[in-house]
């Protein structure tokens, strides 16, 4: 940036790839030459047990669920809303599925659509606090995260609901494309969705106008009110298709767990804005973000290490993201959260 | 009330054996090559109010800011405080230590917290002990306020108090301060209100002067700015006036008249007019109608705007004017109003949105760049399609090569530099990122261009670029609509200037009358012919 204003009173157009732009091309690969040594280290630590597509394959398709969590994640983010509450809504659709599916015994593609109608409702509920009670969205979605984990626990019981329908199981876990389950191409399906909806519509742009300016968006004709109701809705109805694939991969409804997934979702997200197109959030630096800390906590969980670390680990991750973001951009103000 | 057992001063000129309380010599102050304060000195002497007066751009912020230690002078300027000279530059903060404290005029009070916390502020956040005895903050504030005649819950929110007592609030307060370093120095301490008085009713404003002459009764000095010759003939003793940066002039307010102070303010300049780019036609078609249109301060105004023709808005602070653009642009909602398009629709003010606004031809160049004009963390080209990025999607998606090709060809044309569609808004001087905005919203030809201090930290290159730009606009039948607080700049660009006074249009000026002066001069002869009425005060 500042080379740029510098070189405006001599040359304007033409500018040789300087040391700073050289930096930038740095950063856009930065995490993924940090993944490639992470995937060597334990590659060569454990050349047998790491270093084959079956593990591979596997962290693909277990971290489908986190990879969907992101994705919806970074749509309110980039119009200026935090989600803090798609773990939940994840634990609540698995639930609803064992519930509806295994208790009452309703075909799976009806309880499919509800659990996807649940999502929507809680998006909208969501909205109405943040966008017409502007009720800060950290509040709003903390609050019914508690609330929805609560719901949970009193229609399980607290207790895991095996024996969910096999279709569901195969159509996530069950088959497989190139050796990887398909649960991975769905994250892969909605990353290319985004993907599309960020670079090549309007819409897209009008998400980046609301996050970055909302009183310009609004003063620019842009109807800031609907873009951020349907950016919420868009992450929950995400991560009720996050929770089930998280269905489909355990074969049961896990009340408890799914929760664990917030910090790594949110994270890759964070991670995810420092790479590929630094400074944005996007889809692509998302999906890699996510599974290089999988490849991290596999590895280390495969080395032995206990699983408090996996815990150590994701939030030292979140917080190194962010760091390096606001370090790389100098004094300019962080575009990200 | 307090205030009446107060005496004026007498004699403000006889010879006192104290030192002045502020002795300011030679002061200057650089900008760049700019000299914004050119070898001023005057004395601010114990127990009197004195005045300070200029238009803005005189070097009245510039003045204010060395004393508050945000600018560091020129060598060879001098400061004395009570006789004692003071080390330059002052830093931040040390004007609490001298004995000086200063009321702006946002007034620096925190609106989420109670009377007490605002009125304590400096002894709660800075006390040695580390341990906050509230019953005796409780007391000391209900002390102080009581002193000075306020009827004030210490435990009300500031946000829930008018904004007169709000006022009030915030000049105890510098008052309690200028006392605190009295205790220790026992010299008299100095309050700088810098116009605290634009939003106050009439009634107010005597509060407000009421206290002013409980603080000079102490033996304290204050220094009073305000555009309101009024106001300053009412409270000060002398005068100081400031304009291009030095001292034109020191008057005894028992001797000055208003149309020497306001010629002192505004000057005569014998130089010729500037040339009008083109002389125009006198009597263009009608373009909209404005009805009875009131916002915060304006106050049911109506006008005519007329095809083609630049219109000037301006007025001092607090008349309302600059509300205009934004009323008329639905991005503030009014209190009332109709705007009548000639052949078009009749639209009440509260139905316009921006969006429906955008979509009748309108444009709106908010004078806030950072906040509500530009994105500076997004691209030259965001910047540039914000209102109409739709126009690129064809075919599935977004033709982004097309949008960086047109926004190149568009900063070509607006002689953006450096013209580098990709580069972020806040990589560019304020002059182009303004030309960026200017050239987002002239490439969709607008019937109305909506403008609020358009060249605003705009530099003086390109502030002749960005005329033109408007010129030719003007010219090729666009309307613009330009809300300045800067006479020189109207009266170079304007067919027609409207200069209002306390929420109403008080003077039209137009034609071979429409120089600089006349628009300085009108500003300040129509402060005083008006009288404020209720439903132009703020409420909080």
């Amino acid at each position: 940036m500042t080379d740029a204003s510098k070189s405006s009173t001599t040359s304007p157009p033409e500018r040789s790839p300087s040391r700073a732009s050289r930096a930038r091309q740095f950063e856009r690969v930065a995490v993924l030459l940090v993944w490639a040594v992470l995937i060597a280290a334990f590659s060569i630590a454990m050349p047998r047990a790491f270093f084959n597509w079956g593990n591979f394959s596997i962290m693909f398709a277990s971290y489908s669920p986190a990879a969907l969590l992101a994705l919806g994640i970074i749509i309110p983010l980039t119009a200026g809303d935090y989600d803090l509450s798609v773990g939940a809504v994840l634990t609540l659709s698995a639930s609803t599925i064992g519930v509806l599916n295994v208790w009452f015994h309703w075909p799976i593609l009806l309880v499919l659509l509800v659990v996807l109608a649940i999502g929507l409702l809680v998006g909208l509920l969501h909205a109405l606090f943040i966008v017409y009670f502007r009720v800060p969205s950290l509040v709003v979605t903390l609050g019914s995260t508690s609330l929805m984990s609560g719901i949970v626990q009193w229609m399980t019981n607290s207790t895991t609901i095996g024996g969910i329908d096999n279709g569901l199981i195969d159509a996530t876990v069950g088959n497989r494309l190139f050796g990887i389950p398909l649960a991975f191409y769905y994250a892969f399906a909605a990353a290319l969705i985004v993907w599309y909806v960020f670079d090549y519509t309007p819409l897209g742009r009008r998400l980046l106008f609301v996050g970055r300016g909302r009183e310009v968006a609004r003063l620019n004709g842009i109807a800031v009110a609907r873009v951020r109701v349907g950016a919420l809705v868009c992450s929950a109805v995400i991560s009720s298709a996050g929770g089930i694939l998280y269905a489909g991969l355990l074969g049961s409804a896990d009340p408890f767990s799914g929760l664990n997934y917030l910090l790594p979702a949110f994270a890759a997200a964070f991670l995810g804005a420092t790479t590929i197109q630094p400074g944005r959030f996007n889809p692509w630096g998302t999906l890699v973000a996510v599974y290089f800390l999988a490849t991290g906590i596999t590895g280390l969980s495969m080395l032995g290490i206990p699983l408090w670390v996996t815990n150590v680990f994701n939030g030292a991750a979140l917080i190194l993201a962010v760091t390096i973001s606001q370090i790389t951009r100098g004094r300019e103000t962080s575009d990200i959260g | 009330m307090a205030e009446q057992s107060f005496d004026r001063k007498t004699s403000p000129g006889a010879p006192t054996s104290a030192p002045p309380v502020l002795a300011v010599r030679h002061l200057s102050k650089t900008f760049g090559g700019a000299r914004a304060l050119s070898d001023v000195s005057f004395d601010v002497l114990p127990g009197e109010v004195h005045g300070l007066l200029g238009k803005n751009g005189s070097g009245k912020s510039t003045l204010v800011k060395i004393l508050a230690g945000f600018h560091a002078p020129d060598h060879g300027g001098e400061l004395r405080f009570n006789g004692e000279l003071v080390q330059l530059p002052l830093q931040p903060g040390d004007y609490r230590r001298l004995g000086m404290s200063f009321v702006h005029q946002n007034l620096g009070l925190v609106p989420s917290l109670t009377v007490l916390e605002n009125l304590r502020l400096v002894q709660l956040t800075s006390g040695k002990t580390g341990f906050i005895n509230w019953s005796a903050e409780d007391k000391a504030a209900r002390a102080a306020l009581r002193r000075f005649g306020l009827d004030l819950d210490p435990h009300e929110r500031v946000s829930r108090i008018t904004p007169v007592q709000r006022a009030l609030l915030a000049i105890v307060r510098a008052f309690e301060e200028i006392e605190l370093a009295r205790a220790s120095t026992g010299k008299p301490g100095l309050v700088l209100l810098d116009e605290p008085t634009p939003f106050l009713p009439a009634a107010g404003v005597d509060q407000l002067f009421g206290l002013v002459r409980s603080i000079t009764a102490s033996g304290s000095s204050v220094i009073f700015i305000s555009h309101d010759i009024d106001e300053v003939m009412e409270i000060t003793d002398r005068i100081s006036v400031l304009r291009d940066g030095r001292l034109v002039g020191e008057l005894d307010r028992s001797t000055a008249t208003r149309q020497a102070i306001i010629e002192h303010i505004v000057g005569r300049s014998l130089e010729a007019p500037p040339p009008r780019a083109a002389d125009a036609p006198r009597e263009r078609p009608v373009f909209a109608t404005v009805d009875s249109l009131s916002g915060k301060m304006l106050d049911a105004v109506s006008l005519e705007v007329r095809k083609g023709e630049i219109l000037g808005l301006t007025g001092l602070i607090g008349s309302g004017y600059e509300e205009i653009p934004y009323l008329l642009f639905g991005a503030w909602q009014g209190r009332s109003g109709r705007i009548a398009i000639k052949g078009g629709p009749t639209l009440q003010q509260a139905t316009i949105t921006p969006r429906a606004a955008i979509d009748m031809g309108f444009a709106l160049l908010p004078a806030d760049r950072h906040g509500a004009s530009g994105i500076d963390s997004l691209s030259i080209v965001d910047n540039m399609f914000t209102p109409d990025v739709s126009r690129f999607f064809r075919g599935g998606r977004m033709r982004n090569g097309q949008m960086v090709a047109e926004a190149h060809e568009l900063g070509h044309r607006f002689e953006v530099r450096p013209n580098d569609p990709a580069l972020k808004l806040s990589a560019l001087s304020g002059g182009n990122a303004q030309k960026v905005l200017i050239a987002r919203w002239m490439n969709r030809s607008p019937v109305l261009l909506l403008l609020d201090e358009p060249t605003q930290g705009v530099d003086v290159g390109t502030r002749a670029q960005v005329f033109a730009a408007l010129r030719a606009a003007a010219e090729a039948g666009m309307t613009v609509v330009c809300a300045s607080s800067e006479a020189e700049q109207l009266a170079l660009i304007c067919d027609r200037v409207l200069v209002f006074a306390k929420g109403r249009v008080s003077r039209e000026i137009a034609g071979d009358t429409l120089t600089k002066d006349e628009i300085s001069a009108a500003c300040y002869a129509s402060a005083q012919l008006t009288d404020p009425s209720p439903s132009s005060v703020m409420r909080p």
